[in-house]
């Protein structure tokens, strides 16, 4: 009789989200264990520790109403595994896979690990496509391009879902028509926030290329463990295997976190920083590095990836080690948004690494560099003369000071303040840029080349 | 030596740490095979008859009962032709193979030998039968890439008698090129050899470093110098330009041979490496910059233990070249996730944990990995010398310093590179914070750089770090009345340090003259901003006002420098002078003794 016909009834211990099985034999790593609580429910479990005779299985749904008694356990003998197939497009799953849109389930083509495996980076190709997003802080600022990751730092209650939708609906690659898909993953946000995205997708008719991963508040904590993987294995059938251009957003990566430190809690793990533990960084990276391009390959994965900083504190773990694997940040700003400004993105700790590959001539425009730089320069000494005027009055000011505090507060009014259905085209962001630098003294435009100030520079 | 090897059972999985029963007999550190698939791990304790390994591989699916089976060897590197221009993972299987074999996505248990052992390389024996040699001594040659010459030198503690040596032609790495007599007995000697990553290469005598590592990083090379042979940690939150910088150092360092080692870090960071590096052209030679450089990838996808393999890996690469009497310079990228992954195996192990999770011998192994460094004389019969350079980022979490990664650091290395998330806002790069960062190489090179570049460079270097200390006081003035209230004198300092901090020290890595800057353009650089300097101060003591010399029109020349293309900045850069002198003059006419 095979492993995967005995039904063990051996639970020793339950704790938090683990169980442990005694009496058992060849049980793999990471191998999914379907449990049967005494009322008959079925569980979905993994081994995160086996031993000859012992596996610590870690419950997905919660060890509510498990006992050590009746409950048993199943090892199916393989890894978590999707399938995937063509039809999987438009349709939504539960935290373990399950489709809950009442379409019948899908029938798989492949069943897949989803843990994947990293990609070889031998074989990646370099991110170089500029993606116009339509808001000016990111396309003129902060370039994403397809394969990029690219993490919106938050905060609770700032509008990081709206910035997200609009994104969604507004990308593109300039002239070009090719097959593109959203894999929407939702780990622990409420429903009425999962309601603005599914509204969005339904209004723009997005819809219908869309794949939906829905773990909401109320659902398993644990799930949120396996949910990113499930939704990142699909975007990689979908980039990789059927070419086509995904967007993954990931929403919010606190919840996963915490969901991380509960087991490693339970665990008994030696915590990291602030309890959370010590392999998070490898975790996350787990995650994040699965977004890319391949060699040969027609399809990417762009991931968008959402973040609350706990107590708007980017130095916390979460928001910090994903800053470390990421390709850059775009960092939300209470001061903006109280002050009215949509998007509230605070430009000065944001960044996109990839941005350099993606932008000048041939890809947006050639003094998009330069005027990037000099927007950055120009807003970053206006930002310190504010806190200068706050002690010694603007009037003693220089000529030269003054323009910069003008140049920071237009900057904020007119670059970084946006309409969440404006969808400005870069060479409309470039042109703004030009008006804002128009407010500087010309010879303070250093990080612009001589020759692009007198093609672009509105007072020739 | 009994190779005897052993075969044990695996009683449990945790992650990427395993335990083995029946294990009796086997060594602290050999090297395993894990499980049907074969999974590469290497023993890192033992007790009775278990053994713990970390194994290199993703553990999934693996079951208690399969086998393990020891090799009875060290973790080592292959080391001969081939090495340069490849690009490996963390226990040296090129991954250019690995696409071959199991496609885009890395799959588990492939081999791959690092060398390829079918291709044939062109050798040149340069002893001959008779000859009596010792370890470190060259045998001949070949021409590995267009910039490096491979000498095939005789492996470490061997020495004797050549009997044999081959005639020029081509051979493959396992051919046998030389037959030597030694009190153990003939050894038959192949253009590979083999090296145990976690011990050192033994080397003669470490001397001191008085060459400067010339980066083209002004400030670097003139403000915070690294020596060859010498070592540097650069230290820095996220964003402020970690990666850049060691891209840059691996492109424009004047070594001869790089080994870049991307340790738990961006996939993307690699491919952007890949992809430029043989565009590139050394500065030198005008060959790309790949022919001169390998690449160790472990990115942070992939399995964790074979992060703290990688940079030992590299680093006997690098060592290997030294031997051969080339200066070698290598990147880590970076050490906190080496640091971190040995958190992560300490945590596994349930060893009582020191500072923030990290174990108690976190110091003690990254003292080991930079003491590796240094300028050395070789163990040959001639006199020679060669060198390893090992610069290493830091990725401190939230950007602060006070961490146990970048406190145990600092303490070893002799060059600290503190880079600044607040210059990094506003986009100064590189974002070295001028204040917190020192060199203690300075004493040691500057004999160099008065003899190959300029008489003053100390004292050059001196007074701009004055002028910018001197500024950072008056900032803290400026804060709390503004700068108007400052007296002229004062305020032409500040413009001063502004023109050294704007037009010097900040320099475009994307910019394609700005690149790279040789030491003679940063030397004159500098001297011309500081006469400027000078002659400010002289202009405001004849009543002229700041606000008109901020003015001047050719002071857009001081921020147009370092644009002027490196081959012919001395006219340019003569005529600049002149202008600003001229300038200048026409002011104190116009408006002193008003």
């Amino acid at each position: 009789m095979s492993n995967k016909d005995i039904e063990y009834t051996t639970v020793s211990e339950v704790a938090g989200p683990l169980m442990i099985v005694d009496g058992i034999k060849d049980v793999a790593y990471n191998e999914v264990v379907k449990i049967k609580t005494a009322t008959g429910e079925e569980r979905t479990g993994q081994v995160l520790e086996a031993f000859m005779h012992k596996a610590v299985v870690q419950v997905f749904e919660g060890t509510k109403g498990l006992d050590t008694n009746i409950t048993s356990a199943r090892f199916i003998g393989e890894t978590m595994k999707l399938g995937v197939a063509k039809d999987i497009l438009g349709r939504v799953f539960d935290g373990t896979g399950n489709p809950i849109d009442d379409a019948p389930p899908i029938i798989p083509e492949e069943r897949r690990d989803i843990n994947g495996n990293p990609i070889n980076p031998y074989s990646r190709e370099y991110p170089s496509e500029f993606i116009q997003t339509g808001l000016s802080t990111i396309d003129g600022l902060n370039t994403l391009v397809r394969g990029q990751k690219l993490p919106i730092f938050s905060g609770a209650g700032l509008p990081h879902n709206e910035m997200a939708a609009q994104i969604a609906r507004q990308a593109k690659v300039l002239g070009k028509a090719e097959k593109f898909a959203v894999v929407f993953c939702a780990m622990g946000i409420t429903a009425e926030e999962a309601n603005l995205f599914i509204r969005d997708f339904e209004n723009t008719g997005a819809l219908e290329r869309t794949v939906m991963f829905l773990n909401l508040a109320d659902d398993p904590t644990i799930e949120r463990i396996i949910l990113p993987r499930m939704a990142l294995t699909c975007s990689e059938y979908l980039a990789f295997d059927l070419g086509m251009q995904v967007l993954v957003i990931l929403t919010d990566l606190t919840n996963y976190a915490e969901a991380l430190r509960e087991i490693a809690a339970a665990r008994e793990e030696v915590p990291g920083r602030r309890g959370y533990p010590g392999y998070m960084y490898t975790d996350l990276a787990s995650i994040y590095e699965r977004a890319g391009r391949i060699k040969g390959k027609k399809g990417s994965i762009t991931q968008i990836p959402m973040l609350t900083m706990p107590d708007d504190d980017i130095t916390h773990p979460i928001p910090d080690l994903t800053g470390y694997i990421t390709e850059g940040q775009i960092v939300l700003n209470r001061g903006l948004h109280k002050k009215g400004i949509y998007p509230p993105v605070a430009v000065l700790p944001c960044l996109s690494r990839l941005m350099d590959r993606g932008i000048g001539e041939g890809r947006t425009r050639e003094d998009h560099a330069g005027v990037s730089n000099q927007l950055y320069a120009g807003y970053a000494e206006g930002c310190d003369l504010r806190d200068l005027v706050a002690i010694v009055g603007e009037d003693a000011l220089s000529e030269r000071d003054r323009k910069f505090l003008k140049f920071a507060d237009e900057f904020e009014k007119q670059f970084i303040q946006q309409d969440n259905h404006e969808d400005r085209s870069i060479v409309q962001t470039l042109t703004i840029g030009w008006n804002l630098l128009s407010i500087l003294p010309k010879a303070e435009l250093k990080k612009i080349d001589e020759k692009y100030i007198s093609k672009y520079h509105p007072e020739k | 030596m009994t190779n005897k090897s052993q075969q044990g059972r695996i009683i449990r999985i945790s992650g990427p740490v395993i335990e083995a029963d029946n294990m009796r007999g086997a060594k602290m550190y050999d090297v395993v095979r894990v499980g049907e698939e074969n999974l590469i791990g290497e023993i890192i304790r033992l007790n009775e008859d278990n053994a713990i390994i970390q194994v290199y591989e993703d553990t999934n699916g693996l079951k208690p009962g399969e086998k393990v089976i020891t090799t009875g060897m060290p973790l080592s590197v292959e080391l001969g032709p081939g090495l340069l221009t490849n690009i490996y993972d963390g226990i040296q299987r090129p991954l250019p193979d690995i696409m071959k074999k199991t496609g885009d996505f890395i799959d588990r248990g492939v081999e791959a030998p690092a060398i390829d052992r079918k291709k044939k390389w062109h050798f040149k024996p340069t002893v001959k039968a008779g000859d009596v040699i010792r370890s470190c001594d060259v045998l001949g040659e070949v021409q590995e890439t267009t910039i490096i010459t491979h000498r095939i030198i005789v492996p470490p503690n061997i020495s004797g008698k050549i009997i044999k040596v081959e005639k020029e032609g081509d051979y493959t790495v396992e051919d046998d090129i030389a037959v030597v007599s030694t009190d153990k007995g003939d050894i038959k000697l192949q253009m590979l050899q083999r090296w145990p990553v976690r011990m050192p290469r033994p080397v003669a005598k470490k001397y001191d470093p008085t060459l400067p590592l010339v980066t083209g990083q002004r400030v670097i090379d003139t403000f915070f110098p690294v020596a060859k042979g010498g070592t540097a940690a650069i230290p820095g939150g996220f964003g402020t330009g970690k990666t850049v910088m060691l891209h840059q150092l691996a492109k424009w360092s004047d070594a001869q041979v790089v080994v870049y080692v991307g340790c738990g870090e961006r996939g993307n960071e690699m491919t952007d490496v890949l992809r430029e590096f043989p565009e590139l052209e050394d500065p030198k030679s005008g060959e790309p910059l790949m022919n001169r450089t390998v690449l160790i990838a472990n990115t942070s996808n992939m399995p964790v233990a074979a992060r703290d393999a990688s940079v030992y890996t590299g680093i006997t690469i690098a060592e290997y070249y030294r031997d051969m009497g080339y200066d070698v310079a290598l990147m880590a990228d970076s050490t906190s996730r080496l640091a971190e992954a040995m958190r992560e195996i300490s945590g596994r192990l349930e060893e009582m944990p020191g500072e923030e999770g990290y174990p108690a011998y976190l110091a003690s192994r990254l003292a080991e990995f930079y003491e590796r460094a240094g300028r050395v004389k070789l163990k040959c019969s001639k006199d020679k010398e060669g060198s390893v350079s090992v610069v290493g980022a830091v990725s401190p979490p939230g950007g602060d310093f006070s961490e146990p990664v970048a406190q145990n650091t600092l303490r070893i290395v002799k060059v600290f590179w503190a880079l600044d998330a607040d210059l990094a806002d506003r986009r100064h790069f590189p974002s070295i914070n001028w204040l917190k960062s020192y060199s203690l190489y300075l004493e040691e090179i500057q004999t160099w750089w008065k003899k190959q570049i300029g008489e003053e460079w100390l004292k050059l270097r001196t007074k701009a770090m004055a002028l910018l200390q001197k500024e950072s006081e008056l900032q803290e003035i400026v804060k709390l009345v503004g700068p108007d209230a400052l007296p002229p004198r004062e305020r032409a300092t500040l413009e001063s340090a502004r023109i050294i901090r704007e037009d010097f020290l900040q320099q475009s890595a994307f910019h394609e003259v700005d690149t790279f800057c040789p030491g003679e353009k940063q030397y004159e650089m500098l001297r011309i901003m500081l006469k400027f300097s000078d002659k400010i101060m002289d202009t405001v003591e004849k009543n002229v006002l700041v606000d008109d010399i901020i003015s001047m029109k050719s002071r857009e020349h001081l921020a147009r420098m370092k644009t002027v293309p490196n081959k012919t900045f001395e006219k340019r850069f003569s005529e600049m002078e002149k202008d600003l002198d001229k300038e200048l003059e026409e002011l104190i006419k116009k408006g002193g003794g008003k």
